[in-house]
This record gives structure tokens, sequence and C-alpha cells, in this order.
């Protein structure tokens, strides 16, 4: 065999492109550390992770664990993620909730809400998000009234200083509601698998939902009330210019949640109907003629389909979501990108770690969402011989 | 005996609840108990949102007026004296005021151009992309900027409004097309290095919200650089902003990759063609075309993202609008809400408009798989 010249060797090409690939990414970022490292001289910033042990010395407005102004930049670290969750979680609960009633309302025979679904999918998802918010914050939340003239819903109380929640105040002997609840849990666990193997050996199952919900239900209630319903709720009171007791959802966070929910969901309510779209008519015609009523072919043949196509990019709308409450940055709500890429960048000046740590927490996020996404996907894949 | 009947019938017309208004209302809205309440539940909503909204916005709105005052009467709507008077500034930012024709010169070649382009069948089209692509953004720079050819410079820090949002938006996309192009290719080699650059590159990107990267535009790049050397923040946001978006471009434009099937890759071999010729002459024009819905729709995003500029410092068209709640002279409890709107309206159309472009180009490119 002749060999090739060098020049026209794929070989020896790819060798020549890879190593030029890794010298100039190399190049580049010796050339950026070399400058950093001048520059931060020059300004003499201090460099290393060390600042998170400094103290902070400013007050948060919401903290979901102990913090204060003597509270090291580590704490604040911390204090700032579980904000950046807490807002994405309650962000992703509301958001998918919503995007399921619109989905399916844009695919109701009712003409009037497949209009109003549709209206509201494209009113919501062609408004950029950050001025949603800002809509939310500046010209609703911000015009409520005063914590003295507060409106009221049962419970909740809303004004201008947040949302109110009575507080649930646990008593003795609650942790064996808590016990007990488990264990029905566990039950109907046992209790599904075992159906599920009779099934299979017998062709016949075990009656599951209703002594499941019976079980689920049941069980704790019936320990509530011979512990002496250890569980009271104490409600937000007037005191002078404000309340106190109860917990209260501050209006950034309400203006944060509210806006990632509403926007989000416009994008969750396509991603449903498509997939219920894609699930084709002949799966529905021929669920009927098994003789399978309709709520049992929507649970057993369409939805268990239509989930397959939709959970990837259900997936990647709950990672945007959590990307997007960094938008938070502009309301001052204490999370990632507005408390610790900005506070505490501004504080330090160390702005390499700070936006690394904070750029890594985030694509770990990402990961891991996706992650724990694909393996349920994987469950829910075709299985195929 | 026997009848046989002679005559037809007299046609009966349909029943009344079958046919025409009351049919449809039937077969829409009341064919079941369940979707009688749906229809209750939709019409409540109605009332609840579409009343309130008019009357806010067009029946109790402040059309007209120089100063608070006029905004500040008993039960106003919207103030929408206060958007006609800062219009100026919500579309052209702090740029000086004798230059804004250069502005709209700008705008008004720039929509020509695209219109031109996307009219179906229009012809010299390819003359008019090689224009779109070579000789636009030079002359969009030298008129925006100025400094030669005998025009007034004007700083970027004066820049704003919708001008800014769509000097990022439209150079996000112009830069991050080819950068994109770039990256799906990488991603998708036989090269090891390469393949793992493109994926890192891409994934790291893709990971982070793009707030925190224009935190690091706006405070990491001028540390990257050497010493004493300064330069402008609008640059610096555009570099962020390209970075970012050319990740999702690469996403979009490997989707359209993998659209193309493995002959036409060995067809373009055969030929004799390599790895460039064979992408710029046979793949790349296919799968372009196919991912001209995805490209808008990145486009829509970046557009809708650009808004996130305000927080680090400029002033795009949301940011202005913001910036002019504070003036004491149209302080009024409807000013915000009034401005939100605004934006948010001027927002809706064009990403409407887009959205709909794309979803048509959608529909034609799938004009051969569709049944009838």
């Amino acid at each position: 065999m002749r060999r090739l010249p060098l020049l026209s060797d794929p070989r020896a090409r790819a060798w020549f492109f890879q190593i030029l690939a890794i010298l100039l990414v190399g190049g580049f970022l010796a050339v950026a550390v070399s400058n950093t490292v001048d520059n931060l001289r020059q300004l003499n910033v201090a460099s290393g992770f060390g600042f998170l042990q400094h103290t902070a010395g400013f007050g948060i407005s919401q903290t979901l664990i102990d913090y204060s102004e003597t509270s090291s930049y580590g704490r604040v670290f911390f204090v700032a993620l579980l904000n950046t969750l807490l807002a994405a979680g309650a962000g992703i609960f509301f958001a998918t909730i919503l995007g399921f009633l619109v989905g399916m309302g844009r695919l109701s025979s009712n003409w009037l809400v497949a209009r109003l679904s549709a209206v509201y999918i494209e009113v919501f998802r062609n408004i950029p998000l950050l001025l949603q918010i800002l809509f939310w914050y500046t010209a609703v939340l911000s015009n409520l009234p005063a914590p003295r003239n507060s409106l009221q819903a049962g419970g909740l109380l809303m004004n201008n200083r947040g949302l109110y929640f009575p507080a649930p105040v646990t008593g003795p002997g609650f942790g064996y509601v808590v016990a007990a609840a488990l264990m029905a849990l566990l039950a109907v666990v046992v209790l599904r698998y075992v159906s599920n193997r009779k099934r299979i050996v017998t062709g016949q199952g075990l009656p599951v939902f209703w002594p499941g919900l019976g079980l689920l239900l049941g069980l704790p209630l019936l320990v509530f009330w011979l512990a002496g319903t250890p569980l009271h709720f104490e409600a937000p009171v007037l005191r002078g210019f404000n309340f106190t007791g109860g917990v209260r959802a501050i209006p950034e966070l309400l203006a944060l949640v509210f806006a990632l929910s509403i926007y989000t969901a416009a994008f969750i309510a396509e991603i449903v109907r498509s997939g219920i779209q894609a699930v084709s008519w002949g799966q529905t015609e021929a669920a009927t003629a098994l003789g399978l009523r309709r709520i049992d072919a929507l649970r057993l043949v369409i939805i268990p389909q239509a989930m397959r196509v939709i959970i990837p990019p259900l997936t990647s709308q709950f990672l945007n979501l959590t990307k997007n409450s960094s938008l938070a940055a502009a309301l001052a709500y204490p999370e990632l990108a507005s408390l610790f890429a900005g506070t505490v960048l501004n504080q330090t000046g160390q702005a390499v770690e700070v936006l690394a740590i904070t750029m890594a927490v985030y694509l770990s996020l990402s990961l891991l969402t996706s992650m724990v996404m694909n393996f349920y996907n994987s469950r829910l894949a075709l299985v195929e011989r | 005996m026997s009848f046989v009947r002679e005559t037809y019938l007299k046609e009966t017309p349909p029943p009344l609840l079958r046919v025409g208004a009351l049919g449809w209302l039937r077969a829409h809205l009341f064919s079941s108990p369940g979707n009688m309440l749906l229809t209750l539940l939709g019409l409540y909503i109605v009332y609840v949102t579409v009343p309130p909204v008019i009357e806010w916005a067009l029946l109790d709105a402040v059309w007209r007026g120089s100063g608070r005052d006029a905004c500040l009467v008993e039960n106003a709507g919207a103030c929408w004296a206060f958007v006609a008077a800062k219009l100026g500034q919500f579309i052209y930012g702090r740029y000086t005021l004798e230059e804004r024709w250069r502005v709209d010169l700008v705008f008004l070649i720039g929509v020509l151009t695209i219109g031109w382009l996307m009219i179906g069948r229009a012809p010299g089209k390819r003359f008019i992309g090689i224009f779109a692509i070579l000789v636009y953004p030079v002359l969009a720079f030298v008129l925006l900027t100025g400094g030669a050819f005998g025009l007034a410079a004007v700083e970027t820090s004066l820049w704003g409004g919708l001008m800014l949002t769509f000097v990022v938006a439209s150079t996000g996309i112009a830069v991050s097309l080819p950068l994109g192009i770039l990256l799906a290719l990488g991603r998708r080699s036989q090269m090891p290095v390469v393949r793992m650059l493109s994926i890192f590159y891409i994934e790291a990107w893709r990971g982070v919200p793009l707030i925190t990267v224009l935190f690091m535009a706006s405070v990491m790049l001028p540390l990257f650089l050497p010493p004493g050397t300064n330069f402008d923040k609008l640059l610096r946001v555009l570099i962020g902003v390209a970075l970012f978006s050319s990740a999702y471009m690469a996403e979009v434009v490997r989707g359209g990759l993998q659209a193309i099937p493995r002959g036409q890759y060995e067809a373009a071999s055969a030929l004799g063609l390599g790895f460039w010729r064979a992408h710029l002459l046979i793949i790349m024009p296919q799968a372009l075309r196919l991912v001209i819905p995805g490209i808008v729709n990145t486009f829509i995003g970046l557009f809708k993202d650009t808004t996130l500029v305000m927080i680090v410092g400029l002033f795009d068209f949301l940011g202005s609008v913001q910036v002019n709640f504070s003036d004491a002279n149209w302080a009024t409890p409807q000013t915000a809400a009034s401005g939100y709107a605004f934006a948010a309206l001027v927002f809706w159309i064009i990403c409407f408009s887009m959205s709909r472009y794309s979803m048509r180009i959608e529909s034609r490119l799938n004009e051969g798989t569709r049944r009838a």
C-alpha cells in the first residue's frame, strides 16, 4: 500500500488540529491567568478562599438558617443557596401545576377554555421575565395596602410587607403522627408490590387505590387524634404597625415566584400540549376498543406515553427556571446572584473566587437535575427487545 | 289499494340546537355538565380580567399632559402621558439629540434589508444577503459610534433604550451564529480533544445563568487583559452575551446537522469534497435551512434576555423605562405600571411577530411531510 503524503493523511491532520487546539486554549488561559494575577496584585485584592471565614457584617432580609451580622461569608453563601433553592422549588411546584392545567386546557374541547389557554401562553411567554418580575414587584405588590388594611383570605394576610401564613406549631407527640404517616406510606408501597406480583401470577390484582388512600389518610389521623391533636396554627397578629407571629413571605420572594411560575408555566403548557398530541389517536381508539373507561385510558395508556415525550423538555424548563431565579438580582431578594455574587463580591472584591463559586453552584444544580431526570427518563423510556 | 306519494314532503329545517350559532354554542361550550362548568369558569376569568384592564388602559387612562398633575386625578388609569413624554428616551436612551437621525437611518436600512430577505421570492436575495452580512454591520458601527467621515462621535455610555436592546440582541446573534456553527461541528468531530473542548464549552455556558455571565463579563473580563487596558462597558457586555448565546446556537445547529442523512456526507466524499468544502457546499446549506425556526427562537430568547443588561448598569429599553420612574415631575402611583405595560406591549409585539414568522417557516419546511 502506498503511504499517503503527511499533509493529506487524516490521522496526521487530526493530531495537528488537536495539538493546535490545546495550544490555543492553553495559551489563552495562560495569558488570562497571568494578566489576572498581575491585575489583582495591582489592585491589592487578596486571593484564595480565606474570605469565607471572615465576618460579613450585614443583615439579610430572609434567612432560612440562623444568621446574624457576625456570621461569616461562608454562612452568607449557605443562606443565599437556600434562598435560591426555596425560590426555585416554589417556582417549579407552581409552574408545573399551572403549566399542566393550561396545557390540558389548550386541548380542551371547550372553545372558551382552549382560547383562554392559548391567550395565556402567547401573552406570558413573549414578555421578558425580568419585566414581569419588576411589574409584580413595583406595580402590584408595592401598591398593596399597609399592614393595618391587609387583604384577607382564609388564614392568609397580604399587604405591602408580604404574605403572611399561619405558622404550624407542633406539640409533644407530633413525632408519632409523622411516624404513622411514614408507616402508612411503607404499607402502601408493600401493598402495591404484592398486588403487582399477584397480578403477574394470577392476572388478578388486589384493590390498591381505596385501601391505600384509607391507610395514608386514616392511620396518621387516628394517631393524631390519639396523641391529643398535637398541632395548632399560630395566626399572625397585628401589633403596632406590623404583624408578629405566623410565617411571612417577603414581597421580593412573592414577586419572583409569581413571575417565575407564570412565565415558565406558559412554556410547560406548550410542552404538555405537544406531548399529549404526540400520542397518536390510534392509542385512544385502541384503549376504547379494549373497553377501558375514559379515565383508565388516560391513566394507563395516554399519560404514560405522553410523559415520555414531556419529561426531557420539562427538565430543561425546570433548569431554566432555576437559572432564571438569578434574576432576583434586580430585586434584592437575597439569593446567590444578588447576595453572594452581588453584595459579597462588592464587599470583598474577590471577583474570581466569588463568581467561580456561584457559577459552580448553578452548574452543579444543572447537572444534578439533569442526572435525576435522566434516571427517571430511562425508567420511563420504551423497553425494546 | 296502494298509495303512492307523488309529491315530496316539505323540507323541515334542521333542529335549532344543532346548527347555526346555537348549535355551535352547544357543541363547543355546553356539551356536558362538566363542560358547562368550565365555560362558566372561563367566563368568570374573562369577567375578572378583561373589563378592569380595558378600563385601566383605555377608558380611565390619561393620554395628554405635561406633568404629574395630569395623572393625579381621581380614579386615574394608566398614565400614557408619561410614556408619550419620555418616548424619545425609551427609544434612543441618552443618545445625542441632533444625532438621532443616524439611529433612525441604521434602523431603516436594517428593516428594509431584513424585510427583503424575509419575502419568499424577492429577486437579488444573494446580494442583499451579502450586504447584510458584510456591509451592514460595518455601516451600522460607523453610523452609531461616529468619529469618522465627519460624523460626531457618540460615546457608548450615551447609548440606551430600544436601540441598545437591538444592538445587543443583533450583535449577539451575528457573532454567535458562526461561533455556534464551529462549536456544533466541534461537538460532532471525530477528534477527541476538539470534541471534549466543545462539549465542555457548550455545557458550561448552558449550565449557568446569563446574569452571572454578565457579572463575569463586566467584572472579570478587564482582569484578563494586560494591566492598564481599559475597555468599553458595552463591549464587555456584548462579548459576554455573544459567548453565552453561541453555546445555545451550537445546540440548535447541532440539531440541524443531526437531521442530515449520512448519505449526504458519503455523497460529498464520493465527489471528492474535503471536510470544509463538503460542509460549506452540501451539509450546511441544508442543515441551516432546517434550523431557521430554531435560530429565530434563539433570537427571541436573546431579545428577551437583553433586558438583563440593566442589572450590570446599561440602560436598555427596560432600563431606560425604569430609570424614568424616578423623575419627580412624573411621580404618580400609575407611572410604574404604565411604563411597564408599555414596555411589555412593545416586547410582546416584537417577540410575538417573530415567533409567528418562525412558525410559518416551520410549516413551510414541513410541507413535504404533511398529510392532506
